[in-house]
């Protein structure tokens, strides 16, 4: 009774080659403005800044088969980082930013060459347990500001020019970012390292013997995935104005193994996708009076026992059926 | 000598107390998870969700039928390893062919419903449940009071510690758990029903977290959160005492607890982080756990 290996995602080998790429962020940028005119603003800038989180997650879970249960530290502590220095150095938004990033990336150095000592199980208790250890960091810590966290950062001028109080601005400036950081994670999944990453999620073993030094990939992906998860935290501590606790505790972690789950595990878009249901569904179950963390609960339970694939993923799969039957 | 450090001695008495109850349940607990990922390959993460829910249970007992602790000592884990039974039949075992984070994730969402519930319908304020009338009191033991209740936590926990640790070490029944965790398939073919023996093992190990949780309930509030707060110090001590050995998880269990109490004393600060630091320093040294194999 060998396990199955967690692989799930068809969409492994992109065989649209370099347009597909184009084509989607040609299609994400039209939705994104429509969007705008269409839904709440804030509400969307809340579902991109997961939606990249989630994306930045399912790069080390979905095509490395590293589950972190960790992740919410980089996030929250990039946030923490961004928030701090914006609104006490008077840093310029996007400075703040590039400080909490580096932290993150910092940290996941750390967190990382820790954790790829053991697989598997282990791998998940090790971030879980030392991200545990930053929440009560982030508790007691003087510049954290405890249970109130840092309120009203000030989003500032962009370059020391453009006024991200303009709701517009703001806006077009998170939709860059994520823009920009979904490409990132396109673009590892899509090269070499991407595909070592891969080979080693598949079969690891095979990977050492193939000659991949496999630790040092295993720790660029772990520092990768953290850095883009803190560029994530930061930009979402710009929008609301806001670090706080529930950014850093373990619940945040599971959060997000939830959005890529719901979405689709190792697809590209399934993280943006899960990211856009779960943060609806909160949205909706917030004023229904429904207990949130019951139905998420259900909704986990659910997807674990019989939507592994998640909707990207179960969508591909249908695709590509109807594709053979018609040739 | 009554000081030492220019720290009064009886300050170290009473946080050695402390740490020592703690341990239990850091022992208690952590040998559940290691009893249940031995056999199942799964890290329940609903541990401390039936922790909670052994508190629970044992203060609506109280309140709304008026059974008290002792009743309640058995009761509570009976109806939580009857709902494991029900979670391993219809969800866990259907997880076993695939990979072990599955059954992570599985126990996570459970986790997060049970919890998620009795926050609705409680909230997150803690209800204060009597101690039992046999334990009110204290003892002189030489040289400090010592709470009733918590000696009887304490011998308690260490009588279930070692029943647990002679059953699966010392007996048959053991012995073919033991073996099953070697090769299921193998043992299978003996004629062994292995998978009885894994929903008994399950059940087994909520019980134990359930019973922890009836224990803690006349010391520490009861409340939703409870088990989630207590749960990823569990998994530091599981981690620190490599994973699945039931030796290193009460052994590292009563120790980490000692060790937190008695930074209680001279860092306090750091009380409530010293247990991922010493995490972080075995896996520098030894990434298998104290009490791993590699």
């Amino acid at each position: 009774m060998t396990p199955q290996p967690l692989s799930l995602s068809r969409s492994d080998t992109d065989s649209d080659g370099v347009r597909a790429p184009l084509v989607a962020t040609v299609a994400a940028i039209v939705l994104l403005t429509v969007a705008y005119m269409l839904v709440y603003p804030v509400f969307v800038m809340n579902m991109l800044c997961f939606g990249l989180f989630a994306a930045a997650f399912n790069l080390l879970f979905g095509y490395a088969g590293l589950m972190s249960f960790g992740h919410a530290a980089f996030f929250g502590g990039a946030a923490y980082i961004t928030a701090y220095t914006a609104k006490y150095w008077g840093l310029t938004p996007e400075l703040a930013i590039l400080l909490g990033v580096l932290f993150a990336a910092a940290f996941g150095v750390v967190v990382g060459y820790l954790a790829i000592r053991r697989q598997g199980i282990y791998f998940a208790m090790i971030t879980l347990a030392i991200a545990q250890m930053f929440y009560f960091f982030c508790v007691q810590a003087p510049f954290t500001g405890g249970e109130d966290g840092i309120q009203a950062v000030p989003r500032g001028r962009l370059l020391g020019l453009v006024p991200l109080d303009d709701p517009r601005f703001m806006y077009a400036f998170v939709c860059a970012v994520f823009l920009l950081g979904s490409l990132a994670v396109w673009r590892i999944v899509n090269s070499p390292f991407g595909v070592v990453m891969r080979a080693i999620r598949e079969n690891e073993p095979r990977a050492i013997s193939l000659g991949y030094r496999v630790e040092r990939y295993k720790l660029a992906a772990f520092v990768m995935s953290a850095a883009l998860a803190g560029l994530a935290g930061s930009t979402r501590a710009i929008v609301f104005q806001l670090a706080s606790l529930t950014d850093v505790g373990w619940q945040a972690s599971g959060h997000v193994v939830l959005m890529t789950l719901v979405g689709g595990v190792g697809t590209i878009l399934g993280p943006i996708v899960g990211a856009g249901v779960v943060v609806s569904l909160e949205n909706y179950l917030a004023t229904s009076g429904l207990p949130i963390h019951v139905v998420l609960g259900f909704v986990f339970v659910f997807c674990v026992m019989f939507f592994r694939r998640g909707i990207v993923g179960e969508a591909e799969a249908l695709l590509s059926r109807l594709r053979r039957r018609r040739s | 000598m009554t000081e030492l450090f220019n720290i009064p001695i009886q300050a170290f008495y009473v946080q050695i107390l402390i740490g020592l109850i703690n341990g239990s349940f850091y022992a208690v607990l952590s040998l559940g998870l290691a009893v249940i990922f031995g056999m199942l390959n799964v890290i329940n993460f609903a541990h401390g969700a039936m922790y909670m829910l052994g508190a629970i249970f044992s203060w609506m007992m109280l309140t709304y039928l008026g059974i008290g602790y002792w009743p309640a000592l058995v009761l509570a884990p009976l109806l939580v390893a009857g709902l494991a039974v029900l979670m391993e039949k219809f969800l866990l075992s259907r997880l076993y062919a695939l990979d072990h984070l599955y059954g992570l994730l599985l126990t996570f969402g459970v986790a997060m419903i049970v919890e998620g519930g009795f926050r609705h319908w409680l909230g997150t304020s803690g209800q204060p449940y009597p101690m039992p009338s046999a334990f009110e009191g204290v003892a002189d033991i030489g040289f400090m009071m010592l709470p009733l209740y918590r000696g009887w936590v304490i011998v308690f926990s260490a009588v279930l510690c070692l029943a647990t640790w002679y059953l699966i070490e010392r007996t048959r029944i053991g012995s073919y758990l033991r073996a099953a965790t070697e090769n299921p398939t193998l043992v299978q073919a003996f004629g062994v029903n292995v998978p009885l023996l894994m929903t008994a093992t399950y059940a087994f190990g909520a019980a134990l977290a359930a019973m922890a949780g009836v224990l803690a309930a006349p010391i520490y509030q009861i409340g939703p959160l409870m088990g989630q707060n207590l749960i990823v110090v569990v998994f530091a001590v599981v981690v620190i005492g490599g994973m699945g050995s039931i030796m290193g998880a009460i052994v590292t269990g009563y120790a980490l607890g000692v060790i937190e109490g008695l930074t209680k004393v001279f860092y306090p600060e750091a009380s409530s982080t010293v247990i991922f630091v010493i995490m972080v320093l075995v896996l520098l040294t030894r990434p298998a756990g104290l009490f791993g194999r590699a």
